[in-house]
């Protein structure tokens, strides 16, 4: 009894540390953003100078800036709602179905997610600019469609999958027609899904750099924006202000959508309770 | 079909990829029966009851509900009922609107709704519960608010796919006797499907036995036990001691076999089912053999045997016998009148069996 108690104090000991640096070296340089976004000085260095807002005033009143914070949203929320109507399809086609190719089929759906995209803008540019497609900020949306896809299929799929087929059996045999049954049944137990996905989706081509890069045309997205306002010195702080509020409004987001994904695990578990 | 049967189930096969999950059935379920398909573990038995939900179609034959086909007829659309194995109970709603999930489009107000909900949870012995939690209910409880919902639609069948298969010993013989005494107070005829031959012949007013998709023999519960007629269902259906055999001669009323290990038998036979010569299999209850350690005074329906052990299993023991000639032994049950268990500790003593004409059962061979 002592003896193992000794011993996970010990393993603590070494892990505790090892998580302690961990944590440091992820959060640490990105805590930086936000106190530097707060210095009274165009440099970023330490020592820090003093406390002012003026970089998120400069932030506010950039007209550029916020140009490209819409465009941003724009695609970012286009691109959520449809990828997590074809995520979501796609992954009921799967997990309810048995058809031919299912595996191929689920197969290259989920590709991009493991293609460089810098390779996956190459080839969109290639094809925009031989096609004779004009890049603007759908051709940018086009291509976030092809990452968010595969996210919010897996999302979906492990929502769908997680819960009993024959509660929608049940809908059907109590009268309900297919339709009546997708919106009593399976859409409230897909919801928290169906809400993680949205918010996974919508961050992901919100951040997106390198396909917004290769395939914006004259409207940039923010991501877009603020690498080319690195080329400026002096406008490195507003940057960072606009970095601090991006990284805490992310913050919040994906915290939303995991608390919405545990609460529909723990109505799943409820679903399987007894079974 | 006349109008005493409310499912006319004909010449219905179901295949998945080739494979015959249900082969060629042709079954009649009588109006206000207790009805149980019964068999091991992919034998087709659910098959055939999501046949009749509607959930799979038949790949041949059709299946007619109070006569009208089904084969065109959704789920949704169906007059009949199902309680899921898993229960199915939704878990984004409470107890009340579970069970009145299917009442939309009853045409009756939400308050005639409601009060119907009412005496539903009275009817399932569990007033009040309409507020609670589809997550609250432990698993007695979740099988009865499936109940209820299905009830609620007052269908013409209700369809039970295992329903009791997930709960403890003792509930599940209480929901046994409470199942069949709510479907004798309903009057709906029930159909339901299970693996467990206890359970089938406590509740069923008639059990159809199924095997590889077929439908072997259709008999109430006490007729299935005392006259099987395949092999596979005597063996099935409780513990049963198999002879092959020969008949020697059939005549009017009994017929003579030669048995190995058995000798001669005599066996009543309404009708001479088996010809001279014909191979069969002479099939013998456990309790219906007598066990003595002296020769009774009979000399047909005898045999000699060899005590060999014994499985004391409370109120009853299962005695086995050696008889020379065959290496499995007979099994003999005694109930445990008395305080002291007989046979126990009696093993390689000479033991005679003897046995009713009328106990004897004839099954075709194989």
């Amino acid at each position: 009894m002592s003896a193992s108690w000794t011993q996970k104090r010990d393993r603590f000991g070494g892990l505790g540390v090892y998580t302690v640096i961990y944590l440091a070296f992820i959060y640490g340089p990105v805590l930086v953003l936000p106190v530097f976004s707060f210095n009274d000085s165009i440099y970023v260095a330490f020592p820090l100078k003093g406390f002012t807002l003026q970089w998120y005033e400069e932030m506010i009143n950039n007209p550029r800036m916020l140009d490209a914070l819409m465009n941003s949203l724009k695609v970012g929320g286009t691109v959520a709602v449809l990828s997590t109507i074809l995520g979501t399809l796609a992954a009921k086609a799967v997990t309810r179905y048995r058809m031919p190719g299912r595996g191929p089929v689920v197969g290259f759906i989920m590709l991009p997610l493991v293609i460089p995209e810098i390779i996956m803008g190459i080839a969109l540019l290639v094809m925009a600019s031989t096609g004779g497609i004009p890049l603007s900020l759908l051709t940018i949306g086009v291509g976030h469609m092809l990452l968010c896809v595969p996210f919010s299929m897996v999302v979906m799929i492990s929502r769908l999958e997680g819960f009993d087929k024959s509660l929608e059996e049940a809908g059907l045999d109590l009268g309900e027609n297919p339709w009546c049954v997708f919106w009593r049944v399976t859409f409230p137990l897909a919801l928290p899904g169906l809400i993680a996905s949205l918010m996974l989706t919508f961050t992901i081509s919100f951040d997106e750099f390198i396909l917004a890069f290769f395939l914006a045309g004259t409207d940039v997205t923010l991501p877009v924006f603020i690498w080319s306002q690195l080329r400026f010195p002096q406008k490195l702080p507003g940057v960072l202000a606009l970095g601090a509020t991006i990284l805490t409004v992310t913050f919040i987001m994906i915290t939303f959508a995991e608390w919405f994904r545990q609460r529909g695990d723990q109505l799943r578990k409820a679903s399987y309770r007894e079974q | 079909m006349s109008d005493e049967h409310i499912i006319s189930i004909r010449g219905v096969s179901k295949e998945f990829g080739g494979v015959k999950a249900v082969n060629d059935v042709t079954l009649e379920i009588r109006r206000g029966e207790f009805f149980s398909l019964l068999g091991p573990s992919g034998c087709g038995k659910t098959t055939l009851l999501r046949m009749l939900a509607g959930f799979e179609a038949p790949t041949r034959g059709e299946i007619f509900i109070d006569e009208q086909a089904m084969s065109a007829i959704p789920p949704h659309q169906r007059p009949v009922n199902m309680v899921f194995q898993s229960y199915a109970i939704f878990p984004h709603l409470d107890v009340r609107g579970n069970i009145a999930f299917g009442m939309r489009k009853s045409g009756l107000s939400k308050s005639e709704i409601n009060a119907r909900v009412e005496e539903m949870l009275e009817m399932i012995k569990l007033p009040g519960y309409a507020g609670r939690g589809a997550t609250q209910l432990s698993g007695g409880e979740r099988q009865r608010v499936a109940l209820a919902r299905a009830l609620i639609k007052q269908p013409k069948v209700l369809l039970l796919d295992e329903p009791l298969g997930a709960l403890d010993k003792k509930l599940r013989e209480q929901m046994q006797l409470e199942l069949r005494a709510l479907q004798k107070s309903v009057g709906i005829t029930f159909v339901f499907v299970t693996h467990d031959q206890e359970e089938a012949l406590t509740m069923s007013d008639r059990v159809a036995v199924m095997s590889k998709g077929q439908v072997l023999q259709v008999e109430g519960p006490m007729g299935l036990y005392e006259q099987p007629t395949t092999r596979f269902v005597a063996d099935f259906i409780g513990t049963m001691n198999f002879f092959e055999g020969t008949v020697r001669d059939a005549g009017d009323g009994t017929t003579n076999i030669d048995a190995e290990s058995l000798g001669e038998v005599r066996a009543e036979t309404k009708d001479a089912a088996f010809g001279a010569g014909s191979e069969i299999v002479v099939a013998i209850r456990p309790e219906k053999l007598r066990l003595t350690f002296e020769a009774p005074d009979d000399s047909v329906n005898v045999v000699q045997g060899r005590m060999g052990p014994a499985a004391y299993l409370g109120d009853r023991s299962h005695l086995y016998v050696y008889l020379t000639g065959r290496d499995e032994p007979v099994v003999v049950a005694m109930q445990n009148a008395g305080r002291s268990a007989v046979g126990i500790d009696q093993a390689d003593q000479p033991v005679w069996l003897s046995w009713d004409e009328e106990a004897i059962v004839l099954l075709p061979g194989e």
